[in-house]
């Protein structure tokens, strides 16, 4: 393979005994292994539960797995390692199977063979007598998704959030694996509507791998296109949302304006302003020719310019740094320790981008910067925005000039490898799309398991507005802008 | 005469409120590049919840039903105090600007009971942030009227901030009066810097999460009651602003301060373009600005009579 971002092992090449499996776990985590994802699926003998961990170490994925028994359990690794407090939490509320001495065994999206009901889950509570509580959701007063958001407050002072998530949960892994596995795309699209295209990308690589199809440089290079421009867009959006939340006009104004201009591009290329149908497995979709590569630098040339002149607005207004500095702070210790991921995880000063740190051939063509922020407060998720706009708009000018007609093509896909797992893994907006494929002996997909950036930020939210006013609880859940139907799957 | 200017002064209660809502909007809407609403939109708004049945959540008692009702009163009954045609009120008393700022008073303390009454976290948290920065204005709002007061040796609303009552008063009494009133406004009014009137956030707003239990009629009340409230504040600033003397004639001297309270609505309308809103915390440092304003307003006042004397 020369796409680092994507894993393809044989399933027998990955398994070993539960003791060397956590030991090993253990071991390299300590030694500074990064967790992508940690998931659980029913093994062939229903009296035990397959667990796969997979890494990141040194620009390499790496996969293990083995098979614990549903009844006895295993031993939390949460405790030594919190990063991966959501992955065993998840696989307690699927399988039922037990991490002890979890110390958080919160459901993730109340799911699962026995779901809890959520209007008896008992929140934290804290006592005393300045204390008081404020539950805000799960229906919003804007047009945003339902989620609930539990604080206990001392005055206007927020000692405690505690976030329940699920009301999204539309059970999207259990419905990729009823549908014929090469034609998932417009379904995969739906994960996230805001991350359509990092979501296909990473799906289209895992099923490619699987049928060991290698993309080329061109077909890369338009999912790259649709990419990139998904994260200008969002960023855009985002940025407009920030500055609204801050009453701050100009920029809630401008930035919104410059988004249509975003998604306008992307409409202009695959006919949807989201980027859906762009990415399909063995297919370069949307074709670019010389017109609209035209066409696409014009919109670049108006963005830059324009979002140039409306950043240094906002980021020279006294109100707006008043507002931002110092707000929703996520120090870096934190930010490795519950493994923060994407842009939350870069403005803390964590270069965790998958771009950047497993470069396949397009993006060793066309290096990608991680770009990092020092601060982990509300004002760095801001600024790093701003620069990722601007570094992805340089960045399109060079791939543009390296591909400056992209023609339609499609490859046909064969029969997947038999009992093999795929992990491919795209660096969105919002930050890393995991996409796990698992093949049976006759080549049909055994396993689906999604994992959207979101899932691993939320508690980053919590821990940020932990000492705030409650008054910045919008602005610090702006500055994330997470995903719930990406958690909720 | 004088009842040619209480028929102009209730026409100006009726009609500026609505005009000054459009203008601040239209104001907005115009650095945002955009065309904006109709300058009467608050209007038909106003129009379209009195048709409407106002809906009650069932844990709510008689105190959420008359809360809007004492609002309105008292903020219309303030109105009638307040010279917000320039240099006439059509009642006017001996201090009856004291009367002015606990009529207001009344009518928080109708809108935060109701708040209260609803058992809503929100409307509590709106509840305790009005109580405290009203508490706060407060005095800049007495230092500057006091100052001015004590600046024209005139004890009624109407003459003491009226045009020309000055006299030969140093410009900077009025300037600084004037912004100290114009935070005032801001603060009273719940506009940005200290308030965002448009936000759908509840964890941030102060004045509008008080109300967002309220519909229909009520809800039109106190909608009302609030742009009603912002012209009389800025009806003040103008006639602290106004060039005039009493001898223009009073119809000149309401002209020309109808042209200064659009301004002005025009200035809040630049300041809520231009400035984000302030972290709650910070408000108490920026009302701060408009006691600072008054008492420069009062120590300039009180070197200028001790020089005269």
């Amino acid at each position: 393979m020369t796409t680092a971002s994507t894993l393809l092992a044989p399933v027998r090449d990955l398994a070993a005994g539960p003791r060397e499996f956590f030991d090993r776990a253990a071991a390299r985590l300590a030694a500074g292994a990064r967790p992508v994802t940690f998931y659980g699926q029913p093994a062939d003998d229903p009296a035990s539960l397959t667990l796969t961990l997979v890494l990141e170490e040194e620009g390499r994925l790496s996969a293990t797995r083995t098979a614990v028994s549903r009844e006895k359990g295993f031993h939390a690794l949460t405790r030594k390692f919190p990063a991966l407090h959501a992955f065993e939490r998840e696989i307690f509320e699927a399988h039922g199977v037990k991490p002890h001495d979890h110390p958080w065994l919160k459901p993730v999206r109340f799911s699962g063979p026995e779901p809890r009901q959520m209007d008896r889950y008992p929140f934290y509570v804290v006592e005393g007598a300045q204390v008081h509580e404020v539950a805000v959701g799960p229906i919003h007063a804007g047009v945003i998704e339902p989620g609930h958001f539990r604080f206990m407050c001392l005055g206007e002072v927020v000692h405690h959030l505690e976030i329940q998530l699920g009301y999204q949960h539309r059970g999207v892994e259990r419905l990729l694996l009823q549908r014929e596995p090469r034609a998932l795309a417009p379904l995969v699209e739906t994960i996230a509507g805001d991350s359509s295209v990092a979501h296909a990308w990473a799906y289209c690589d895992a099923l490619e791998a699987l049928a060991g199809l290698q993309a080329g440089p061109d077909v890369e290079a338009s999912r790259a296109l649709g990419l990139e421009l998904e994260r200008i867009a969002m960023h855009l959006g985002g940025l407009s949302g920030i500055a609204g939340d801050l009453a701050f006009l100009q920029g809630a104004a401008t930035y919104g304006r410059l988004r249509t201009t975003a998604i306008n591009t992307s409409m202009l290329v695959c006919g949807s302003r989201f980027g859906r149908g762009w990415a399909r497995p063995g297919a370069l979709r949307p074709g670019v020719d010389a017109e609209k590569a035209a066409a696409i630098r014009a919109a670049l040339a108006l963005l830059a310019r324009d979002v140039a002149i409306v950043n240094e607005h906002l980021l020279s207004a006294r109100s707006v740094q008043h507002r931002l500095h110092g707000v929703g702070v996520v120090r870096r210790e934190q930010a490795l320790e519950i493994g923060l991921v994407g842009l939350a995880a870069r403005a803390s000063g964590v270069a965790c981008d998958a771009r950047a740190s497993l470069p396949g051939d397009l993006h060793a063509a066309h290096p990608v910067r991680a770009l990092t922020e020092r601060s982990g407060d509300c004002w760095a998720r801001t600024v790093l925005r701003i620069r990722e706009i601007d570094a992805s708009i340089r960045w399109l000018g060079g791939l543009l000039d390296a591909h400056p007609a992209l023609a339609p093509s499609a490859a046909p896909l064969g029969a997947l490898a038999p009992d093999t797992l795929a992990v491919a893994l795209r660096e969105g907006w919002r930050g890393e799309v995991v996409h796990c494929l698992e093949t049976d002996g006759q080549g049909r997909l055994r396993h689906y398991a999604v994992q959207d950036p979101s899932l691993r930020n939320w508690l980053g939210l919590a821990l940020a507005v932990r000492g705030n006013e409650i008054s910045d609880f919008p602005i610090c859940n702006k500055s994330f802008d997470l995903s719930y139907c990406g958690n909720d799957l | 005469m004088t009842a040619l200017l209480v028929a102009l002064h209730l026409a100006a209660l009726l009609g500026l409120p609505f005009l000054l809502v459009g203008i601040v909007n239209r104001t907005k809407a115009l650095w945002a590049g955009r065309k904006g609403p109709r300058l009467l939109q608050a209007f038909s708004d106003f129009r379209r919840l009195l048709r409407k049945r106002p809906v009650y959540s069932e844990v709510t008692t008689a105190i959420f039903r008359v809360g809007p009702l004492v609002v309105l009163a008292s903020t219309i009954v303030s109105a009638l105090l307040a010279p917000v045609l320039g240099r006439f009120a059509p009642i006017s008393f001996h201090y009856d600007f004291v009367a002015v700022a606990y009529l207001w008073g009344l009518g928080r303390m109708a809108m935060m009971l109701g708040a209260l009454d609803t058992g809503s976290s929100f409307e509590g948290m709106g509840a305790s942030r009005e109580a405290t920065y009203s508490a706060l204005v407060e005095p800049a709002l007495f230092l500057a009227l006091g100052t001015l007061a004590a600046a024209t040796g005139h004890a009624t609303f109407a003459e003491l901030v009226g045009a020309g009552a000055r006299g030969a008063a140093p410009a900077i009494v009025p300037l600084a009066c004037a912004v100290a009133l114009f935070v005032v406004l801001q603060v009273e009014a719940a506009r940005v810097p200290v308030d965002d009137p448009t936000t759908h956030l509840e964890l941030t707003m102060i004045h509008e999460v008080m109300i967002l239990d309220h519909s229909g009629p009520e809800l039109a009340a106190l909608q009302y009651a609030s742009a009603l409230k912002m012209t009389i504040c800025a009806g003040i600033v103008a006639a602290v602003l106004n060039p005039l003397s009493a001898a223009d004639g009073p119809l000149l001297v309401a002209a020309v301060n109808v042209a200064l309270v659009l301004g002005v609505a025009v200035a809040v309308g630049f300041v809520e373009s231009l400035v984000a809103r302030l972290r709650l915390a910070a408000v108490p440092t920026y009302v701060f600005v408009a006691v600072v304003s008054g008492l420069v307003a009062l120590l300039a006042t009180a070197g200028w009579q001790g020089g005269a004397r």
